[in-house]
């Protein structure tokens, strides 16, 4: 299995090892410096969560994470992102390669204005994979890994907007899923939804975790602490404490980050 | 004392009411003014044409006498040239819009191309006639054929397109875009199988407004030196060729009277021509709209 | 439940690094920007192209006829066998009365409509007159040329009994109307575009809706509705096929609008429909008088933008 432990995709028992390492890492829009001398390890199959006020840089690093904050064209970088051991800044490293390996999931639900077969095959399809058969099993796979399947088997060719928010979101998750990624990266994917929805997307990332390293932007504290095993706090485009979920949610070392937690600011 | 004196202010309320009311109806009738023209317009033209509109009239050629005069020539002629129109047209559009949207940076060349297209949009038709002539007709040795007068309308019409295209493609909500970004396609599958599919209602709408433009056209065709006696229909796309408005002209510029109700036809059939073209565009908006 | 593989069957991942269309992607992907660059570039190649036609053979004209005949010079003869004169100013004049006329028809009109339209009408009565004022816009000008000939102008010749077939005040009302659908609905969108929140604080304080629209809405919209009016004004100027067919092929140089006139337009139809021979002085006049429309067109348009380009930074 030594092409597969290339691909990283199935190298998840080892839980030693990092997926992301983030090396001083800064980042400009323009004169705005947002993100300053970053330094976070990521390890797999963990749920990293990235908590802090708005504006805090905490979207912006996870953006970066496959490099879709370069979409702003005036954004500069310096320092390394090391995903699997290789720089993702370095030149040779195309972004598509990276974006099929990480996958996103976004604060508002974005389906694409297809079927939803269409939608969680649109991965595999613009990867070269065009058997039916094999889609077709993709399709299913992804859907039942989003717990989404039940919902919506019958009516696979309908357009995906036809859904409700909640249903929506866990479609692009299964969006995501379908390119088997290593890690998924998902920015406040709560955000817009109502809690009956949250609720089923908290379960879902509980369990994705066995088969994803998975890492979330939410301004929810209670979602942090629910469901992460490791929560960073960001603050003014600094890591203030990175730590167990536990620690930080029970005994945080910085004064900032215990002025957070409970409430005083943000 | 005070400054405001309430009686009075109750008494001129009389007259401002008076006079806003008195405005609003010459406003109403501003409006029905155009209201109006146009249904004199249409009035006239059906009743001074209904009568040539028979069987005849679409089978016959161009003739001397109103009585045999025929619009086959110009109603095929019409439609060779949209199918020069219409391909060349939305390619270049479209592939304008698609550039100036997706690909563009913000530079001084983009600037440059995007004020140049507004500007192209206000350039007279009859000037794009003299374009076509040099350059279609006489350096690309074109002749007067429907292909030297679709690249002629295509250019016309060219500005409609973008504009309308770019309109179409900024609609597409920049999320799915991302999305399909963070699946790691590339900028051009992206622009293929999503932007495009999206917005594919609004530049089909725009593109047939602006090829309806074009079929109704008749300065850049006179221009390039379109014939109006034709007793042979196009064989190919370096044939020449007449139109529907060239044969309108011709006609309502006869000295014989009889010839007005020909022309009338000749209109009529024109714009049914229109009015298929914009029930399609309506139908294509109306049917594909996408919700999000 | 992420369902684990099952072993005999590759990853997605694998499916992926397998398929063999990488190299062909990245090939594509750098060409496209390109041939998108190509294809956008025909725009300018298109003024370009219409730019280098009119001065090349309007400076083939000038070495035939002095620029200063051509730019002052009040008597338009080309056809003359015996010393054609080829000053411009009568076209000028024809093209210039015939605008003015279209302005004092299109301005009331399409202000008018635009008002009502914008301040008066409701909702329903908006969504009926809009898509009529946009049939009108869309009517092929040889519609309204046949029209003015056969029907305005005689109908004009029953009030003034001077009035030749060919004239100046039948299409110069017919283009007012054919711009007046232009004037109304940019206009409308450049007072739809005034907030709502100004209106309501001037009727609040008991204004009529009258005063809201002249005294509060018109002033806000007003480079708006300049720049529509003025962008009018270039089509007027630009209209070739109602001229043509309704305002006769007799240039002169002042103010009668009841007579035969031509515009710059009409001339360079007149020339093209005979038989001009290919070389001639009078083939190459068209050149010289479409550069001249060209650049009164150019600068209308170019005020325009200006103008809107100064109301949208207001709000």
């Amino acid at each position: 299995m030594v092409q597969s432990l290339e691909n990283g995709s199935n190298t998840r028992n080892d839980t030693s090892s990092i997926v992301y390492n983030t090396q001083q890492l800064n980042l400009w829009y323009g004169n705005h410096h947002a993100l300053k001398d970053i330094n976070l390890q990521i390890k797999e199959n963990e749920v990293t969560a990235i908590i802090g006020p708005s504006g805090c840089g905490k979207s912006t690093y996870i953006k970066t994470l496959n490099r879709m904050v370069e979409l702003v064209p005036t954004v500069k970088t310096s320092g390394k992102i090391l995903y699997r051991d290789r720089n993702i800044f370095d030149n040779d490293y195309g972004v598509e390669e990276l974006r099929t390996k990480v996958g996103m999931v976004f604060q508002k639900p974005n389906p694409f204005p297809k079927s939803i077969y269409d939608n969680i095959a649109y991965g595999p399809r613009i990867h070269g994979i065009k058997n039916k058969k094999i889609l077709d099993q993709i399709v299913e796979k992804s859907l039942r890994g989003a717990a989404i399947w039940d919902e919506v088997k019958d009516r696979l060719h309908t357009n995906a907007y036809s859904l409700s928010g909640g249903q929506q979101q866990r479609i692009c998750i299964a969006r995501c899923l379908a390119i088997e990624p290593d890690v998924i990266l998902m920015d406040e994917p709560t955000s817009a939804l109502d809690p009956i929805s949250t609720l089923k997307v908290e379960e879902l990332i509980q369990e994705l975790k066995q088969d994803y390293s998975i890492i979330i932007v939410t301004h929810n504290m209670q979602q942090a602490a629910r469901i992460s095993d490791k929560t960073a706090f960001f603050l003014n485009g600094e890591v203030v404490e990175f730590d167990n979920t536990d620690v930080i949610f029970s005994t945080p070392e910085d004064k900032r980050t215990e002025d957070y937690i409970s409430g005083r600011f943000g | 004392m005070k400054y405001v004196n309430h009686e009075s202010v109750v008494k001129r309320m009389m007259n401002r009411l008076t006079i806003n009311k008195i405005f609003k109806a010459i406003f109403f009738f501003a409006t029905l003014f155009a209201l109006l023209a146009l249904a004199i317009l249409f009035y006239r033209i059906i009743t001074q044409g209904i009568g040539y509109l028979t069987p005849e009239f679409f089978q016959n050629f161009g003739s001397r006498f109103p009585a045999k005069a025929g619009i086959k020539a110009a109603l095929i002629g019409s439609i060779w040239l949209m199918f020069v129109v219409a391909p060349v047209s939305i390619i270049l559009g479209v592939g304008t819009a698609i550039y100036l949207e997706e690909y563009a940076k913000k530079n001084r060349l983009t600037d440059f191309i995007r004020m140049n297209i507004s500007n192209l949009a206000g350039v007279p038709s009859v000037v794009f006639g003299l374009l076509g002539l040099t350059i279609f007709v006489r350096a690309l040795s074109l002749g007067n054929s429907v292909l030297a007068a679709g690249f002629t309308m295509s250019l016309l019409i060219l500005p409609v397109i973008i504009v309308a295209s770019q309109e179409a493609i900024r609609a597409v909500p920049n999320d799915v875009r991302e999305a399909s970004y963070g699946m790691g396609a590339t900028k051009w599958q992206t622009v293929v199988k999503i932007v495009l599919p999206s917005a594919i209602p609004g530049i089909l709408t725009g593109a047939i407004l602006a090829l309806s433009r074009a079929v109704g056209e008749t300065a850049p065709l006179i221009v390039i030196g379109i014939p109006v006696i034709i007793q042979f229909l196009p064989t190919g796309l370096l044939s020449q060729f007449t139109a529907l408005p060239m044969q309108i002209y011709d006609w309502a510029k006869r000295p014989q009277h009889d010839f007005q109700f020909v022309a009338a036809a000749g209109i009529l059939v024109l714009m049914i021509f229109l009015l298929i073209m914009n029930s399609i565009a309506i139908f294509i908006r109306n049917k594909f709209s996408k919700r999000y | 439940m992420a369902q684990k593989q099952v072993s005999d069957q590759p990853s997605v991942q694998e499916l992926i690094a397998k398929s063999s269309s990488k190299k062909q992607k990245q090939l594509i992907e750098k060409m496209i920007p390109y041939i998108l660059l190509l294809i956008a570039s025909i725009s300018v190649l298109t003024t370009i192209g219409i730019v280098a036609t009119l001065i090349v053979e309007t400076i083939i004209f000038f070495k035939e006829i002095p620029v200063f005949e051509f730019l002052f010079g009040t008597e338009w003869y080309p056809f003359a066998n015996k010393e054609p004169a080829f000053g411009i100013l009568p076209l000028i004049a024809g093209t210039l009365k015939v605008t003015v006329i279209a302005v004092i028809v299109a301005v009331p009109f399409g202000i008018g409509s635009a008002i009502f339209l914008s301040e008066y009408a409701s909702e329903t009565t908006r969504r009926i007159i809009k898509p009529i004022l946009e049939v009108l816009a869309g009517i092929p000008t040889i519609v309204y040329g046949f029209f003015a000939l056969t029907f305005v102008t005689p109908l004009l010749q029953q009030f003034i009994p001077d009035l030749k077939i060919f004239n100046a005040l039948s299409p110069g009302i017919v283009v007012g109307i054919m711009i007046l659908p232009m004037i109304a609905s940019l206009s409308e969108d450049a007072m739809s575009s005034v907030p709502n929140s100004i209106r309501e604080g001037a009727l609040a304080m008991g204004s009529t809706k009258l005063e809201v629209a002249l005294k509060v809405v018109v002033p806000a919209a007003l480079s708006g509705i300049i720049a529509s009016v003025v962008l009018a004004i270039s089509r007027a100027i630009g209209e070739t096929m109602i001229v043509s067919l309704a305002g006769g092929s007799t240039p002169k140089f002042d103010w009668d609008v009841t007579g035969s006139i031509q515009t710059m337009t009409a001339y360079i139809v007149q020339v093209s429909s005979g038989d001009a021979g290919y070389g001639t002085t009078i083939y190459y006049s068209i050149y010289s008088v479409g550069f001249t429309l060209f650049l009164f067109t150019l600068v209308m348009n170019l005020i325009a933008h200006a103008i809107s380009k100064k109301y949208r930074e207001e709000y």
